[in-house]
């Protein structure tokens, strides 16, 4: 078994006993407990692990974090394929498999770097310019072909086996980042009592301890900074969050972080999550994020071998392994000759350390030991075909050439305060750091401290990251006492500036993923594209899966200088949630396939399911829609059979959807008068009535019954669909109108089964289980208690079909059992069961409005219910009622409507037509709502609304339909078209 | 500069060094015989037409930001017509005939992309609804199709069909309907404008309306007094803020919108697919990056981001239609604040000021309307009368009730 030819022999945070075998793009490969995907492959020497957007370069590792641009793969296969995974953080695991993406048909051979060859027309923003003519090729060829380029990594089309959860969580100190700032951070919160949760999205804590050789109180930095995690794991009152970032802030100190809780394994164990998506409000919080090295732009510094100086020590101090055979390195600033140093260390052939700077201390310059020094140089361009073999240097005494297989760069470091700007603060310029440091507008309770707050040794951050901890446990009520600090080394990070290389003769990169090179940054100033944003948005600088992590701070600086401004007045653009991005199954959580909504059942849903009902969709419930019976073909059989039983019989229906409010309180009558636009008031105890809604604007809102049941106690119906906002709207005027009104309301819906019976039989049927029921006893529209066997049941007698009929309300526990009871004292009186259907079909043939009607932009008159609208008193929506163009009396209104030829069936949808008019908006006389097929009258029959419709009864007209091929001649009638005499419902 | 192939082809052989600025950053002038409040799309749409369509150049777009920092460039992208109500579907076609022609029109190619938008229904109800709009559309000369479950299958078989919670009844497809690239739409007739010597002045707040017996005189801003004849407020999310200045309290309040994009992928869905039993929008950009949307964050807000409970909400959204998208990653959302009106749809009308105009009220669907909403806005300022395709879109209907509620919902923006 090989260890790569790129791994040292000694040294690391690996565990060399514990081999892990992984295959990239098909080949088998090995690496160690310990290693990162990116770790892994660099041991392994693949040095070009993915193709870039544009131009479809060849790429390697840049970075050894989440700030990676290039080195992103598909990671693991079939439907667990997760696109555009970054190899920089993606934890290695036996058996782990990952390809390269945007490449075809081989990442060594990729035939879309053909894209290269349009080189300058294919600049920034081009595609705004071009693509015109000839006119139709827009759409039929350059769409579909720029449509086929997009993208880089291809989601895997199926539906994503594994599950996630969501999580919420409460604290005091929230410490983000578990690098040395947030360690001694969470410590000294943790000690002083308060309640503490660490969160650090790596997998083991320490930051950048974990990838620097540096000391601290005498031991290596790795190990205080496990020391102090296990501390803190002691604690009870810390909870130490490893694989967790914190990705978002939002108002009221919500934090939003993922846990990849199985990210590093093949398979998440038995019953637990892949991820998990928290929710942590924490009343304070201490960001402590660290810094993110920048890139330096110079020709070709693209090129696979070329990568951050940051990370080369990552990569020898942590994983042990040697980012080529012949490393130099250029940078600006003394922070990155530790690199050089660490190479040294590691036995590395250091080639030649090349500072763009002129003066350079000398402790500093003792790192590079023997190797060659640049002073005042810069990489001007870095050449290789398919990887870097050898360095253009641009030096006082011209172009020298170097051959080398690896570069380190260092621009630079960036605080990361990506989450102290998600509510709005700006970042401020600091020329000192020649960074953004943080905004003078933090969001409330938040506090930064290390290296993102421009505290840049070890030194500085640990005290920064005390005092920050102290101060953070104090703001939520703890005293915390002053740590004594470690000692630990406080090394001179001195910078000074540079963006770009003048000298570059090649392609020179910003945005490393996007293909954003500093000429298309010149280009897009040129165009006027100077505000930052207009630089980002034309040049697409900073938008890809990176959010510009490495090349935003760059590209501005650019920007700065192409327009003679300074970078505080050029400004940053703003950094968006989530910090780092997010599966969509994190976020979704359970709330997936049938567990999208909860699921309402009604009580009587066993029942109903025993009796063969296929069910429906209505709202968040499942109701029967018809309960199909043997030698019924289709579902119109099972459907008239009921609504023929009703009319025949006796039908019952579980109608326990329909929203149920009570209300108690002296002043029920009086508030119920001035949300219903008829009297209430009036009603007697015992009695119930009919009412209507409207809202604040003059339309009506809902119908439905209230019954009075004592003095003070009544109770309200609504539709199934307006329950929640009749509610809704209810309270509100009793909190906000009338608060001085005597009343109280509560959600019933859930507490009540409630069946209608309906049908000749129904009074015989409930007599079976009730005694006398007769009209002395409950007369049309009386609301009476009865006794069922030691249960109360509540009996109303109204009527939604037509037909005698009475609605049974018992608790909701007993409503499966008073369906049983229901059809045993039915049998021999025809009864049968009905779904929404039949009862839709009932309520058509009658001329009620339903929800196809009470579509929110129907008046009462446009109802037919115009009466209902008293004279005598004020109510809500009366006022707004009265405007003119819903007293308009060319208003479409309420009618019936059949198809002439009786075998015909219209459409819901429909509009109306005068026969033989043009089809033309203005000819449009209104509209179909509803749509039946009428047992009683053997032919299809339907409700809508038509200009002056209660005055053209038997006009004939035409249904215009080009969506459902009911285009036919209809015929307009009264709505209601079974018994309009209304005596059945007392027959 | 016009693009063509020759000028193409030339700046590619010379390094790309003569192409010139879009637009005009222009100073402010002291006085204009118009000027527009907002440079966001509707702003600069109605700059575009005023100098094209009747003449008038000696006007300003006075933008506080860059342009295009509103809500055009924050959209989802989506254009369709396909409306119910007849106040508001000939402006919405207008708009959408003027989008098949603006690239030649504009010299600008703003990536029109007309994959079709598909609105799943889920109810029988919802489907007589979807009836009731496509038939309204066709009356108005605008295509429509009402598919059912097979044939959405057929078009989209990667939506859930097997486990849905709200199984997919069928839909309601515009195939004309689709996405456009926003950015480039404020950008296109930045460039139209300031050609024809409309004056593009960025980094210019009004900060004050200026009035004298009910006419107005110009405006204050942070570069001082502008004198004009005619002011047009196209502020979008800032309307209320804006009116303010003149007296006006509108029928309008703010809230906030978030939208989102995920991680480039290669192409993955064909158009434009909204989710009927919930609010999700979907589609993916030319670049591969999913961009989708839901509800607004529910209370209103001048803050241009939101919370989590509607980020939460899209993503189970996305999973309950699209259960592929599971190992797939959010990369960034954003907000915008909307003008979201008392019924839900637009104003383009005069106001109580004399010479004083509005056009505000657009809610979450403005951004499909640019092209129609800025030819018919320079036709009111131009002419002192409403074009044609926006009659109804009055302020005085709110007192009238002529209220055009495509929802039904009622007085409650929120809602809308
Ligand atoms: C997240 C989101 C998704 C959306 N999705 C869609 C969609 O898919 N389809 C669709 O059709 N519509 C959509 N919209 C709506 C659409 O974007 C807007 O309706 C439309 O862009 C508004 O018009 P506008 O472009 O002129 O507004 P804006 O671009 O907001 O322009 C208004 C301008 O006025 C400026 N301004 C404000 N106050 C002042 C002042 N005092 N002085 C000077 N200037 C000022 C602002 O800076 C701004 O630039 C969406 C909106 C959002 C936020």
């Amino acid at each position: 078994m090989s260890v790569g030819p790129y791994r040292l022999p000694t040294g690391g945070a690996i565990d060399r006993a514990q081999a892990l075998s992984f295959r990239f793009d098909g080949t088998s490969l090995t690496g160690f407990a310990g290693d990162t995907l990116a770790s892994a492959l660099l041991a392994n020497g693949h040095r070009v692990v993915g193709r870039s957007f544009k131009y479809h370069r060849p790429r390697g590792v840049l970075t050894a974090g989440p700030e990676e641009p290039n080195a992103l793969v598909e990671l693991r296969s079939g439907a667990r394929r997760e696109p555009n995974t970054k190899a920089t953080t993606a934890e290695l695991f036996d058996g782990l498999e990952a390809a390269s993406q945007n490449r075809w048909p081989s990442l060594r051979f990729d035939i879309g770097a053909a894209a290269r060859l349009a080189g300058s027309a294919a600049s920034a923003g081009f595609y705004y310019k071009t693509f015109m003519w000839p006119a139709a090729f827009w759409e039929k060829v350059y769409e579909p072909a720029i449509r086929r380029a997009a993208g880089l990594g291809r989601a895997s089309g199926v539906e994503d086996p594994d599950t996630y959860e969501k999580a919420f969580a409460f604290c005091d100190v929230l410490v983000i980042g578990g690098g040395p700032a947030g360690l001694i951070a969470a410590l000294t919160a943790g000690r002083s009592g308060a309640r503490v949760i660490l969160c650090d999205e790596d997998f083991v804590l320490g930051g950048r301890l974990n990838a620097e050789r540096t000391e601290i109180d005498g031991q290596p930095a790795a190990i205080w900074a496990a020391a102090i995690a296990t501390e803190l794991e002691a604690l009870p009152n810390v909870r130490v969050m490893r694989r967790t970032a914190v990705v978002g802030v939002y108002d009221g100190g919500t934090y939003a972080a993922l846990e990849r809780v199985a990210d590093h394994l093949l398979e998440p164990p038995f019953g637990q999550p892949r991820q998990r998506f928290w929710r942590i409000v924490a009343k304070t919080a201490v960001l402590a994020t660290g810094a993110v090295e920048r890139p330096i732009v110079f020709g070709g510094n693209d090129k696979p071998g070329v990568m951050m100086a940051g990370a080369v020590r990552t990569y020898l101090n942590r994983f042990s392994v040697a980012p080529g055979r012949r490393v130099a390195f250029f940078a600006n600033n003394d922070d990155a000759w530790t690199t050089a140093a660490d190479l040294r260390a590691a036995g590395v052939d250091l080639v030649a350390v090349i500072d763009s700077r002129a003066e350079v201390a000398d402790h500093i310059r003792a790192k590079a030991g023997n190797a060659r020094v640049e002073l005042s140089a810069a990489v001007a361009d870095a050449k290789g075909g398919y990887g870097l073999t050898s360095l253009q240097i641009a030096t006082p005494k011209g172009r020298i050439a170097l051959d080398a297989d690896a570069l380190a760069v260092s621009g630079g470091w960036n605080p990361q305060l990506g989450l102290a700007t998600h509510l709005g603060g700006k970042p401020q310029w600091s020329e000192r750091h020649a960074a953004f440091l943080l905004p003078a507008d933090l969001p409330a309770g938040l506090t930064v401290a290390g290296a993102a707050n421009g505290m840049m040794t070890t030194a500085e951050a640990l005290a920064d990251g005390a005092a920050k901890g102290a101060t953070a446990a104090d703001a939520a009520g703890f005293t915390a006492a002053p740590a004594p600090l470690p000692r630990a080394s406080d090394e001179s990070f001195a910078v000074a500036p540079l963006w770009q290389v003048a000298a570059s003769r090649t392609k020179a990169f910003v945005d490393f993923q996007n293909d954003v090179t500093a000429s298309d940054l010149a280009l897009s100033v040129r165009e006027g594209f100077t505000s930052v944003e207009h630089l980002k948005r034309y040049t697409t600088l900073g938008m890809a899966t990176d959010q510009g992590r490495t090349s935003n701070v760059n590209g501005l600086a650019m920007l700065a200088a192409l327009t003679g401004r300074g970078i505080a007045e050029t400004g940053a653009t703003r950094a968006r949630p989530p910090e780092r991005p997010v599966a969509f199954g994190a976020l979704a959580g359970l709330h997936r396939g049938k567990h999208l909504k909860p699921t309402r059942l009604t009580p009587s849903h066993r029942w109903a399911a025993s009796e063969g009902a296929v069910f429906i969709e209505a709202g968040p419930w499942l109701r029967a829609q018809w309960y199909p019976r043997p030698g019924e073909k289709t579902w119109l059989d099972s459907v008239s059979r009921e609504a023929a039983a009703v009319r025949s019989a006796v039908g019952i229906c579980d109608v326990s959807t329909l929203g149920k409010i009570a209300l108690f309180g002296r002043d029920v009558g009086a508030f119920l008068d001035r949300v219903y636009c008829n009297t209430f008031s009036t009603l007697p105890v015992g009695k119930l009535r009919y009412g209507l809604m409207l809202r604040e604007d003059g339309f009506v809102m809902d119908d439905g019954t209230t019954a009075r049941l004592s003095e003070n106690e009544w109770v309200m119906s609504t539709t199934t669909a307006n329950a929640a906002k009749v509610m809704h709207h209810l309270e509100l005027a009793r909190q906000v109108l009338w608060p001085q009104l005597d009343v109280r309301l509560a959600s019933v819906t859930e507490q009540w089964a409630q069946f209608a019976i309906a049908g000749p039989n129904a009074r015989a049927l409930l007599e079976r289980l009730l005694g006398d029921v007769s009209d002395e006893v409950v007369p049309y529209l009386a609301a009476r208690i009865f006794d069922l066997g030691g249960i109360p049941a509540r009996l109303f007698r109204v009527s939604f079909s037509g037909e005698r009929a009475y609605e049974i309300a018992v608790p909701a526990q007993y409503g499966d059992a008073l369906a049983h009871e229901l059809m045993w004292a039915g049998e021999g009186l025809g009864v049968t069961p009905y779904g929404t259907e039949a009862l839709g079909v009932l309520r058509i043939e009658k001329g009620h409005v339903a929800g196809n009607e009470l579509n929110g932009q129907t008046t009462a008159r446009d109802l037919g219910l115009g009466k209902m609208m008293s004279a005598k008193k004020d109510y809500i929506g009366r006022v707004m009622a009265a405007r003119p163009a819903l007293i308009d009396p060319d208003r479409p209104m309420l009618a019936g409507f059949r198809a002439v030829d009786p075998t015909k069936r219209p459409r819901a949808g429909a509009h109306f037509l005068k026969i033989g008019a043009p089809e033309t908006p203005e000819n449009d006389e209104g509209y179909l709502t509803s749509v039946a097929f009428s047992p009683a009258l053997n032919r299809w029959i339907g409700l809508g609304f038509i200009k002056r419709g209660p005055e053209r009864v038997g006009e004939r007209i035409r249904a215009y339909d080009r969506m459902q091929g009911g285009d036919l001649e209809l015929e307009i009638c009264a709505p209601v078209f079974v018994d309009p005499e209304g005596t059945r419902v007392h027959g | 500069m016009r693009f063509s192939f020759l000028s193409i082809a030339r700046e590619a052989l010379r390094g790309n060094r003569g192409w010139t600025p879009h637009w005009r950053d222009a100073e402010p002038k002291a006085a204009y015989d118009a000027v527009i409040i907002g440079g966001g799309g509707h702003g600069l749409a109605t700059a575009y037409y005023l100098a094209k369509n009747h003449g008038l150049t000696n006007i300003a777009v006075l933008e506080k930001s860059w342009i295009g920092s509103g809500n055009v460039g924050r959209n989802t992208t989506i254009v369709r017509s396909n409306y119910l109500l007849p106040g508001n579907i000939p402006l919405y076609e207008l708009s959408m005939k003027l989008w098949e022609g603006l690239e030649r029109d504009l010299n600008y190619n703003a990536m029109v992309s007309q994959r079709g938008v598909l609105n799943l229904c889920h109810t029988d109800a919802q489907r007589d609804a979807f009836a009731r709009r496509g038939n309204a559309m066709r009356l108005h000369g605008v295509e429509a199709e009402l598919l059912d479950r097979k044939a959405v299958q057929r078009m989209c078989p990667f939506l859930d069909f097997d486990n849905a919670r709200f199984p997919i009844q069928g839909g309601l497809l515009q195939r004309r309907g689709g996405t456009v690239r926003h950015d480039a739409v404020a950008w296109g007739y930045a460039r139209g404008a300031s050609d024809r010597g409309v004056d593009i002045v960025q980094n210019c707040a009004v900060t004050g309306i200026r009035i004298a017996n009910g006419v107005v005189e110009g405006v204050e801003t942070t570069r001082g007094f502008i004198a004009a004849k005619k002011v047009a407020m196209a502020v979008a999310g800032s309307t209320s803020q804006v009116a303010s200045m003149a007296g006006l309290r509108l029928p309008i309040e703010s809230h906030v919108l978030q939208a989102f994009v995920s991680e480039g992928l290669k192409p993955l869905i064909p158009g434009v697919i909204t989710f009927g039993a919930g609010h999700f929008y979907i589609s993916q950009s030319d670049k591969g990056g999913l961009v989708f949307g839901g509800d607004i964050d529910g209370y209103n807000s001048y803050a241009q981001r939101g919370n989590l409970h509607v980020v939460e909400d899209v993503a189970e959204e996305a999973m309950g239609l699209m259960p592929m998208t599971g190992r797939l990653r959010m990369l960034r959302s954003w907000g915008g604040i909307m003008d979201m009106s008392m019924d839900g749809s637009p104003i383009i009308d005069r106001t109580p000021i004399d010479g004083l105009f509005l056009n505000a009220g657009w809610c979450y669907g403005g951004f499909k309307a640019i092209p129609g909403s800025g030819l018919a806005y320079a036709h009111l300022i131009a002419k002192g009368e409403p074009h044609p395709a926006a009659t109804a879109l009055r302020l005085d209907r709110f007192r009238t009730g002529h209220l055009i509620d495509e929802k039904g919902q009622g007085a409650q923006a929120n809602l809308h």
